[in-house]
Parts: structure tokens; sequence; C-alpha cells
């Protein structure tokens, strides 16, 4: 996952790539032997798409120290475009019922549609950047979150119907399932719709990665580690500042297109403070300032909040004897506790500022990023 | 003609906007003394309107829950304070923030868990919900009584603040942090007093905003939180009056927005509706970016220099 400056890669660098490609081989083995209904699979579909959000959001937050709360805002605007353009011309009439069948009347293979989704997440972040990038630590937060609720209610404007559809739902575009490849009759022969989300968002993270560590990523983390130095060091700060939150957002947009695809639907009041509060949540869980962290954190944090805690929304019986408090909603209760916990007691979260590579450099943690 | 239109909205407007100075109070209180955003005062809030909801539910007379919903309320303020902030006091300030939105996403959890995420009817209170009509809009009581009830709270608050020995060290302690403790104040004291005046004024603005919206869900408290804490950002944060003025301000422009459609209409501006009701919300985000940038203290608040 990491380079080193030296040529030659170290050990720990190439058990770092074998560990990740054992992954991806048994994500790809797992599809093809379990059945598709199997809750794993909804774990890793979401969990890869929170993955790829929660570390655009921790080059932000963690890596440049711009503290952003308008993760869902570029993520609403990700999800939009990316459905706006591939929902097949001959759907349209019945997904914008209330607007003649809309005004775009083409479609984009879905891959172009996904960088479209990064790019123009970009481009509203570059202009909403051009204000708010001035403001410092928690106005900032503010400023970015405030953004966030007016794309909200600009996507739910009817006047704008024909192009986002209003305050309805937007449906029948391609979705993870739509890459499993079939055959004539429909029978699934090669399973990909774990595989696909994973291979984009490994490619994202794996971009995100390389560019922490060129001559930009290290000016970001001058910039978070004290921004007068950093200054006074040449660094030109509105610039790398304008251009940490322009590629946040890119992949925030990304991010939400495969939101997008995981949901199947969108709609633009789903995307509320509430999910990038999550999303924050998840990059506090696994390090700010970890990409490991931040990805290890959403599989954690999905597979808890959608599959391992599940048992506690259902009532339990030991024997005869019934357990008390188990029913619908304690999982989440118990489930933020457990958050409260690890942001009081454990602040360094579940990586600190370490990465994969550098959990096989006994004596030598954190080298990697210093 | 087009004033009977306006009327009715301007009322609604100044009602919420009194709601929201109350809320808004408890922002900026937290913030002039910990530089903390609170958000999970917004949930204290909604916190507060469920209370009621199982109060008034467990049959107890209304004499005496509505005091026991205050005193309650309060009393979850000062504990989250002491659970939640004073463990990271020497912690960086963001992480102060998010524990604090750690505390509001448990706070929202924990009440969809007890009402099982379902809309709660909020109960009538007397008096304060009967109809009246005011210069031919007819409206609840509860509108006409949150402006004066408002001003007579902000009132004692600020004579608190500036008469009492209590309302001395807060001021001592907004000024400087540091300097106060070495004075021999108990700063632990005095933010826990803040807390406890914040979530009481806020379990005020609660009874007198859900007699209006008559249903609370565990999301009810995040919007008017936001939009009390654009208020006090907008009159100057630390500061109370500005806190009140702007709450009013973005109380009564919410509701104008609200009725806009109906009012460009009626005055014969636009032909048909535009829905432009849907940017009630985006508009006060709105003002808080202008504000922001063209004069971050806010209207009254004082201008802060930058140390290396």
């Amino acid at each position: 996952m990491t380079k080193k400056t030296t040529r030659r890669p170290s050990r720990a660098a190439i058990l770092s790539f074998i560990i990740i490609l054992a992954i991806y081989v048994l994500v790809f083995v797992a599809e093809q032997v379990l059945p598709a209904t199997s809750m794993l699979f909804t774990v890793l579909k979401k969990g890869a798409t929170y993955a790829l959000v929660a570390v655009s959001m921790n080059l932000l937050n963690g890596f440049t120290g711009i503290f952003s709360l308008g993760q869902a805002g570029f993520m609403l605007i990700g999800a939009y475009v990316y459905a706006m353009f591939t929902i097949p011309v001959a759907d349209r009439a019945s997904v914008y019922q209330y607007f003649n069948g809309g005004i775009i009347q083409f479609t984009l293979p879905w891959f172009l549609a996904m960088i479209l989704a990064g790019l123009v997440a970009a481009l509203f972040a570059w202009l909403i950047g051009l204000p708010v990038l001035r403001l410092k630590s928690d106005y900032l937060a503010i400023a970015t979150l405030g953004f966030a609720e007016i794309i909200r209610a600009v996507f739910q404007w009817k006047e704008l119907g024909p192009v986002t559809n209003g305050s309805n739902m937007l449906r029948l575009f391609p979705n993870f399932n739509s890459f499993n490849i079939t055959d004539a009759d429909g029978h699934v022969v090669v399973y990909l719709s774990t595989i696909v989300p994973f291979l984009i968002a490994g490619i994202c993270i794996g971009l995100i990665v390389l560019l922490l560590h060129s001559g930009y990523g290290r000016a970001f983390r001058a910039i978070h580690d004290d921004e007068i130095a950093a200054e006074a060091m040449g660094i030109n700060l509105a610039h790398h500042k304008r251009m940490a939150f322009c590629i946040s957002s890119f992949f925030a947009g990304v991010g939400g297109a495969m939101l997008a695809m995981y949901q199947t639907t969108v709609q633009a009041k789903s995307f509320t403070t509430a999910m990038t509060y999550e999303i924050l949540l998840i990059v506090v869980i696994g390090g700010v300032g970890s990409i490991t962290g931040s990805v290890c954190g959403s599989f954690l944090f999905v597979a808890c909040s959608e599959w391992w805690l599940r048992f506690l929304d259902n009532e339990q019986f030991i024997g005869s004897f019934q357990v008390p408090l188990l029913r619908n909603g304690f999982r989440l209760v118990v489930f933020s506790i457990i958050i409260m916990i690890v942001v009081l007691f454990f602040r360094r979260g579940l990586f600190g500022t370490t990465e994969l590579p550098d959990l096989f450099r006994h004596g030598r943690k954190e080298s990697a990023l210093k | 003609m087009l004033w009977n239109t306006v009327f009715p909205y301007l009322l609604s407007g100044i009602s919420v906007g009194g709601q929201y100075a109350l809320i808004a109070i408890g922002y900026t209180m937290v913030y002039g003394i910990l530089r903390l955003i609170n958000f999970a005062h917004g949930d204290v809030f909604m916190v507060a309107g469920i209370l009621m909801v199982y109060a008034v539910a467990s049959g107890m007379p209304l004499w005496i829950t509505v005091p026991l919903v205050l005193i309650v309320t309060s009393l979850i303020g000062f504990l989250i304070e002491r659970a939640a902030y004073k463990p990271l006091r020497s912690a960086p300030r963001m992480s102060v923030m998010i524990s604090a939105i750690g505390v509001s996403y448990t706070l929202q959890n924990l009440v969809l868990y007890i009402t099982g995420g379902l809309n709660k009817t909020y109960p009538t209170i007397p008096w304060i919900s009967d109809t009246v009509e005011i210069m031919g809009a007819k409206t609840k009581l509860v509108t006409v009584v949150t402006p004066f009830l408002t001003v007579i709270l902000v009132v004692l608050l600020v004579l608190l603040i500036n008469r009492t020995k209590v309302g001395m060290a807060m001021r001592a302690v907004s000024k400087d942090f540091e300097t106060s403790q070495l004075m021999g104040i108990r700063i632990n004291s005095v933010i826990s007093v803040t807390f406890v005046i914040g979530s009481f004024l806020a379990a005020v603005g609660s009874v007198l905003y859900f007699t209006n919206y008559p249903t609370v869900i565990q999301t009810s408290g995040a919007m008017p939180g936001l939009k009390a804490f654009v208020a006090a950002v907008f009159g100057g944060i630390g500061s109370i009056p500005g806190a009140v003025i702007g709450a009013f301000i973005i109380g009564i422009m919410e509701n104008i927005i609200k009725g806009l459609d109906v009012i460009l209409f009626k005055a014969g501006i636009i032909s048909k509706p535009l829905g432009l009701a849907t940017f009630s919300d985006a508009f006060t985000f709105a003002l808080l970016i202008i504000i922001l940038l063209v004069k971050p203290t806010g209207l009254f608040g004082e201008k802060a220099t930058d140390k290396v």
C-alpha cells in the first residue's frame, strides 16, 4: 500500500501487498461459493463504499487538518450525477413521470458516469472552497455542513425537476448486481457484484495513498502539523487547501455514486448531516490519520451496525428466561455506547496513525508517515 | 391587502424565533466558555420533548410534569458535560467536537430505542394551546406568549450574568480559561452551571416549540439545533443579546420564505408557484456563510486576535 523512498520494495510493503491481494482473492472466491443473499456481501459492498468515503474524509480531516463536515453533500452530488446519466433512456419516462421523462435523453457508460460524478463533486467543491476555505477550524466545519444542507435543498427544488426529478426517487440505473455475468436464461454464471466495488474502492484508495506519498501529500501533512510553519517553508496554503478539498470531494463523489449503486435508488432527503457524522465516527474509530484505519473502521462499523449486533434487536431466550432490554433499536444503543467509549478513552482509534506496512516493521512504528 | 398575507407568516416567524433564541443561548454560552460547538444541544432539546410525552402519558398532573421535565433536562445537560466533555478538557478542540457528535448520535439512538422510532404526539398543554385571533390571523396562544417569555428569561439571564458571583465567574472563564483557573475560580462548577442553564432554556424552548409542531421523533432536534447555532453565530458567538436577535431574524426570514410563493403570487410578481419553500432551511445556512465571510465575529461579537 505504501511506497518507500528506496527503489526496492521493502519486506513490509511486499507483505502488505500479499495480504491485500489475498483479501481480494478471498472475496472473489467467497462470492462464487456462498449464497448471494448472505449478509456478508451486503456488509462488504456497503463497507467498500464507506471505506472510500471515509478515506476521502480522512485525507481532508486527518491529513490536511481541514475539518470539513460537507461529505454528505458531495456524496449527494456524486450519487445524483451518476444516477441521472445512467438511467436507460427507455426507463426515463417512468422514473421522471412528473417531468415528462426529464431533459437528459442519453445514457453514459457506468464508469464514465462515475468519473463524471467525481468531477462534478470536485467542481462544486472548488466553488464552495472559494469562500469557505478562508475560515478556520469549527467555523469551517459549520460552513461546510451548511453547504451540504443547501445542496440538499437545491436538488429537491421542483423547478430543477426535469434534471434531478425534484424530491422524487431516482431508480432503475445500473447497480452492483448489473456486474454479474449471466447466461442467456438469466442465471448468474460469474458473480462480480462484490469484487467490482472492491476494485473501484481499491483503485481510488490506492490513488489517494500515492498522492499522500507525493510532494503534495507531504505539503498537506505540513499544513496539518503547523499552518504558519508550512507557509513559512514556502507552501502555498490557499492552493494546497483548495487541492485537498477538491480531491477529497472528487472521491466523495465517486463514493456517492457507489452508494447509489449499493442502494439501487437515490433520494436527496437521505443525504443528511447524520450521514456525515457516521463517516466522521468511522474515521475516528479507525484512527484519524490512518488510511488502513479508515478502511478497517468502515468494514467494522458496517458489519456491527448491519450484521453482528443484529441479534440485539430481537428478543432472545436463554432457556425460558427472556433476556431483558432486547428489542428493536437496542443494537444502535449498544453501538453508540461503544463509539462513545472509543471517542473518550481510545482517542487514537484502532490504528492511530499507523498503516498496514508499519505493522510488519518491528519497533519502527509510524516511521512510514514521519 | 398584502399585509394580511404576510402577517401570519411574520407572526409564526416571531414565535419560532423566540424558540430558537432559547436554544441559541445554550450554544452561545457553551461556545463562549469552552469554544465548543455543542452538537448535542439540539438533541437535548428533543429529549426534553420526549420526556414531556412520557411524563404526561404516565398520568401526572401538568403542574408536576412541566417543572419535572425542566429539572430532568437540566440534569441531563449536566450529566452529558460530566461524562463526555470533562474527560477531554485538555484534549484538542476537535476531539471534544467529535465527542459532541458522538453524544448527539447516542441520544438519537437512545430515543429511537425507547420510542421505537415512531412519531410521538406531543401532549396538549392547556391555555397556551388555545386558539386566539390577532388582527385577523388565527393562531395558538403560544405564538403570542413565546416572544414575551423569551425576553423575560433573557433579561433574567443577563441579570444573572452581570450581577451575581457565578455570572462574574462565567464572564471571567469565557475571557481567559487558564488565568481564571489560576485566580481560584472553580472552572468545573462554572461549566456545569452553564450547561444546566443552557439545557433548562432548551427545555423551555421545547415546550413552546412542540406545542406548535405537534409530533416529536428522534431527529426533531437536529434542524432547530443547527438553526439556533446559526443564530448564535449570526449574533456574534458568546453574546447573549446577539443570539436572541439573530434567532428572531432567522425565525422571521425562514417563515417569510416558507410563504414566499403565496406572498409573491398575491403581490402579482409571479404567476405560478416556484416551490421556494424548499429553501427555507437552506436560507439559514446561506445566511451563515455570508455572515462568516463578511463579518466573522457576527453582529455583536468581540474581535478575536489570532495568536501564534
